[in-house]
């Protein structure tokens, strides 16, 4: 019985421990990939390939998401604010929806699942199959080389993605609202210029989409270099990217929230 | 006057954690010649590979590549000596998101600043070296085993090292390719002038190419000499192992419980 209890304390501190040894791994990799990131910038073209395997690849679903996004915001608004008598509200309410939150975090959520998971897939084959041994031997720094690239081409085409899935989203909302229902179409977009301010509303959201970028390209990179290099590993290091990088955007969202728009 | 080895390692003992992989390890590879470390699969072969090309730090004792102790230099001392060190990896490590061309042309691009045209010249130099000029364009998913292996070398030795590594560079081939790519081994280093280390179970094919043999069993050196004089002895490991003896000092059992035990033909003891 005695022995039990122990058994499991002590399994709980070594769980403990290792999970802060891994954060503070984690932490220490961030710290190199900075450090290490002066090649993405002299050779850009490294991170422009990175942005084109990272964000334009995304853009087929980021558009398309959007669109049903503002789509969906323009039945459900409509059929709320007509009670009121105020449909012509509409655009407001889709804009200020998709610029101030659904554009940042939906885009992240999604970039999390299509170009997340694939680069740890990426780099935890890498890894199993040597390659990343074979570019040390080669006296060419992995981190500097393949990690740091992949990582300013995540952070720099986020806030892109999340623009373009606002973008569709308002497109989408103008579709139903005024093709489909009717809504006053100089209503539509006047109210929301009026409505959306650039500084607080939009600077904020491209800032959210940032951070988001930041958050969910790092742990997917960091997964794939951390990953145990089988098959097994390198899967389950894919499943904890999109896990681990969703929790991540949706609790960072509501930090960002909080200090953005209180009281407002 | 440089020490006629060009890799010597002293005393030296590896731990992962705390298992011991390697211990009291001594070892010369003289310069210019083709050197094999054999043994078991999980003895230690390819972990001493990564102690001398820096990848790995020793618990005690030293390696020393071209007079200098590999474990002690700064990370920018390591990737000089590294741009002379040549690594052929167990399934050659091919980079798969680039084409044959660019894999071999990887290092002269990062390390140099030689112009493109330079460059063709030079790939395709290695490439006929190992008889695939002609797959230039090729990627990595459509060669075969054999290739990606002669590719890996092209790419190892793109900058005309010193020091050439090869992990299990048998291992998986068909006994053509096995027979191609040892001989691409031993002309290699001698058309260099390179020094060429050799990890490797397979005892026919390397015994043909090789210089001097050392032995490796459970992390220690057990036996040492060239081709000739390993042939002749008749110690019980290295002959089970020489000639593929099935039973002898290496068991065939993986030790555990006794077998009527195992399965409760008797009782167990408690």
């Amino acid at each position: 019985m005695l022995e039990r209890a122990v058994a499991a304390i002590r399994g709980t501190g070594h769980r403990v421990v290792n999970a802060v040894w891994r954060m503070g791994y984690a932490s220490r990799f961030f710290l190199a990939v900075l450090t290490h990131s002066g090649m993405s910038f002299r050779r850009f073209n490294l991170t422009i390939k990175e942005i084109y395997f990272a964000g334009v690849l995304s853009l087929i679903i980021i558009l398309v998401s959007g669109l049903f996004v503002g789509m969906v915001l323009g039945l459900q608004g409509y059929e709320t604010l007509q009670k009121y008598g105020s449909e012509s509200a509409l655009g407001t309410l889709v804009a200020l929806s998709l610029v101030r939150e659904l554009g940042p975090v939906l885009a992240a959520l999604l970039f999390a699942s299509r170009a997340g998971s694939a680069i740890t897939a990426e780099i935890g084959l890498m890894k199993a199959t040597e390659q990343i041994s074979a570019m040390e031997m080669m006296a060419v720094d992995p981190i500097a080389r393949v990690v740091a690239p992949r990582f300013w081409g995540g952070v720099i085409s986020m806030p892109l993605l999340a623009a373009m899935f606002s973008a569709m989203g308002v497109f989408g909302g103008y579709l139903v609202g005024v093709v489909l229902i009717g809504v006053d179409d100089g209503q539509f977009w006047a109210q929301m210029q009026t409505a959306v301010d650039f500084r607080h509303d939009v600077l904020n959201g491209v800032l959210k989409s940032f951070v988001f970028g930041i958050a969910v390209t790092a742990i997917a990179l960091f997964e794939g270099y951390d990953a145990p290099p089988t098959a097994e590993g390198v899967s389950h290091a894919t499943t904890r990217t999109v896990v681990t990088s969703s929790l991540a955007v949706l609790a960072l969202d509501f930090i960002l929230t909080a200090f953005m728009f209180r009281g407002m | 006057m440089p020490s006629e080895n060009l890799v010597e390692i002293r005393s030296l003992d590896f731990a992962y954690d705390v298992r011991p992989v390697l211990q009291g390890i001594q070892m010369d590879i003289p310069r210019g010649k083709v050197v094999a470390i054999m043994g078991l699969s999980g003895c230690g072969k390819t972990t001493l590979l990564r102690l001398i090309g820096g990848q790995l730090r020793p618990s005690a004792g030293e390696v020393k590549v071209a007079g200098q102790a590999i474990h002690t230099l700064e990370p920018d001392a390591l990737y000089r000596m590294r741009r002379r060190m040549g690594m052929l990896f167990q399934f050659g490590a091919l980079f798969t998101d680039m084409s044959v061309f660019d894999n071999v042309a990887f290092q002269m691009r990062e390390h140099s600043a030689l112009p493109e045209s330079l460059i063709r010249d030079l790939v395709l130099l290695k490439l006929e070296a190992v008889g695939l000029r002609g797959a230039h364009d090729l990627m990595p998913s459509e060669l075969s085993g054999g290739m990606a292996r002669r590719v890996a070398l092209a790419r190892a030795t793109a900058l005309d090292p010193m020091l050439m590594m090869y992990d299990e560079p048998f291992a998986g081939l068909d006994t053509i390719s096995l027979g191609v790519i040892g001989n691409l081994i031993r002309h290699l280093n001698d058309a260099l002038g390179a020094t060429s280390i050799v990890v490797t179970h397979d005892v026919q094919e390397s015994l043909k190419i090789v210089d001097y043999v050392y032995f490796m069993s459970a992390g220690r050196v057990i036996a040492q000499g060239t081709p000739a004089e390993i042939r002749a002895l008749d110690t019980g490991f290295v002959r089970q192992f020489v000639h593929g003896e099935i039973d002898g000092p290496m068991p065939f059992h993986y030790p555990g419980a006794a077998y009527a035990a195992d399965l409760a033909l008797e009782p167990a003891h408690a």
